[in-house]
């Protein structure tokens, strides 16, 4: 926040069947369809979330994660922020106001592990769906499949984490929640909060530059997460792992494949995290538990799976 | 009328199954509890079940370019999750590095 940064905002994600991609993403995720442009892409978000739209599908041949945008307080900062990023020495792209209907310009960077993240201080207030700004119901009726809450977060996999923790830390105004440290006291995976959330992006430093590992999305509780479990089965949708707690921010957790390939997760709970509170460590020789608290495993596929 | 049952054999591992005609390959794979291929999304989009068709007809979905171009395609090559086999086939499975190609 003390860089004027507040919020993940959206992530724009590839996908190769639109209409699939629409049955996974509204009727299993649970997630609204606000808008299509006339690119073809289609805008969606969470109930609970304020703005027009937190995720955008994109048809191309190759899925994976095009940008994740975080929301900065106001123009100036962006304006700010586009000069501390070229300053840093990130390769900055200015893109115009409308290129992404309902929102404002953006300012693009490159980060170090090869991804594009985007910020902006624009977009069309639409206000919580389904609910009144005043005396507003607990929830709307008629959400469908796991009614997903809202966008949460991405995990990508790349290069240069040290690079990348310096940029988001000291330019963007982000804290270290949690990290990973092999042997020799070098971290191989940062997760990184600009909120007091356990984390609003996290990275893992693998070598696979640009690779798209997971979108997470908020459920309620424990409760809501086993119930989506049943309905990953009942459409026979392919399953990563869970419903389980990770270690690592001890949020309950369930993973799973969009219709192209790209990683969702699903979670509830998990720690908050204050930018006064010192980083939680966890060894590398402990991963299983840290990553799935309670098999205490790593698979394979988690660890080398990505679009 | 009950769909075709096909045998598949994967040549590395020398494992055979059986697809039903009009199944992907990769489900009926994991459902007959054979560890021939490797398994990642079934979704097309990350590559590790890719393999290579020695023999046989087949079909297949969306598949990600960045792991299948349009050259191997027409070279025989596929995602195992993306391929409906139509005749009993032969495959060669390729375990692709860890590490990402660009």
């Amino acid at each position: 926040m003390k860089k004027g940064v507040l919020r993940p905002g959206h992530v724009q994600i590839r996908v190769m069947d639109m209409q699939q991609a629409l049955k996974h993403y509204v009727e299993l995720l649970g997630l609204i369809k606000t808008h299509q442009d006339s690119q073809g892409r289609v805008y969606l978000k969470g109930w609970t979330e304020v703005e027009r739209f937190s995720v955008v599908l994109v048809p191309a041949a190759v899925p994976g994660m095009d940008f994740m945008g975080f929301k900065v307080i106001d123009d100036q900062t962006l304006s700010r922020l586009a000069l501390d990023l070229a300053a840093f020495g990130c390769q900055v792209e200015h893109i115009p106001a409308g290129e992404l209907d309902f929102c404002g310009r953006r300012v693009r960077f490159l980060a170090p592990t090869g991804h594009w993240i985007e910020l902006y201080a624009e977009k069309e207030y639409t206000g919580r769906w389904g609910v009144s700004e005043t005396n507003p119901e607990a929830w709307p009726r008629g959400l469908r499949g796991m009614r997903a809450m809202s966008f949460d977060h991405c995990q990508l996999h790349g290069s240069n984490l040290p690079l990348t923790r310096e940029l988001f830390v000291d330019v963007l105004g982000f804290h270290l929640s949690e990290q990973v440290l092999d042997a020799n006291g070098n971290s191989v995976a940062d997760w990184l909060s600009i909120s007091i959330k356990a984390h609003d992006i996290a990275f893992v430093g693998d070598g696979n530059d640009g690779a798209f590992h997971h979108a997470g999305f908020l459920l309620e509780t424990w409760e809501t997460l086993l119930r989506a479990g049943d309905l990953l089965t009942m459409t026979d949708t392919s399953l990563d792992v869970g419903p389980t707690r990770h270690g690592i921010t001890h949020g309950q957790s369930m993973y799973f494949f969009d219709p192209s390939g790209n990683r969702n997760e699903v979670f509830a709970g998990g720690d908050f995290h204050y930018p006064d509170q010192k980083p939680v460590t966890w060894h590398e020789k402990d991963l299983g538990k840290a990553i799935f608290y309670h098999s205490r495993m790593l698979n394979e596929r988690f660890l080398t799976v990505m679009t | 009328m009950k769909p075709a049952r096909l045998r598949i054999r994967e040549r590395v591992s020398g494992a055979v199954f059986a697809v039903e005609q009009g199944s992907a390959l990769l489900p009926a794979m994991e459902a007959a509890r054979c560890q021939a291929i490797a398994v990642g999304c079934r979704n097309g989009g990350c590559g590790v079940c890719k393999v290579r068709v020695l023999q046989g007809d087949f079909d297949v979905g969306p598949m990600s370019r960045r792991h299948v171009s349009a050259a191997e395609q027409a070279d025989g090559l596929a995602l195992a999750c993306r391929l409906y086999p139509r005749t009993d086939m032969e495959i060669e499975r390729i375990l692709e590095p860890v590490a990402r190609k660009h």
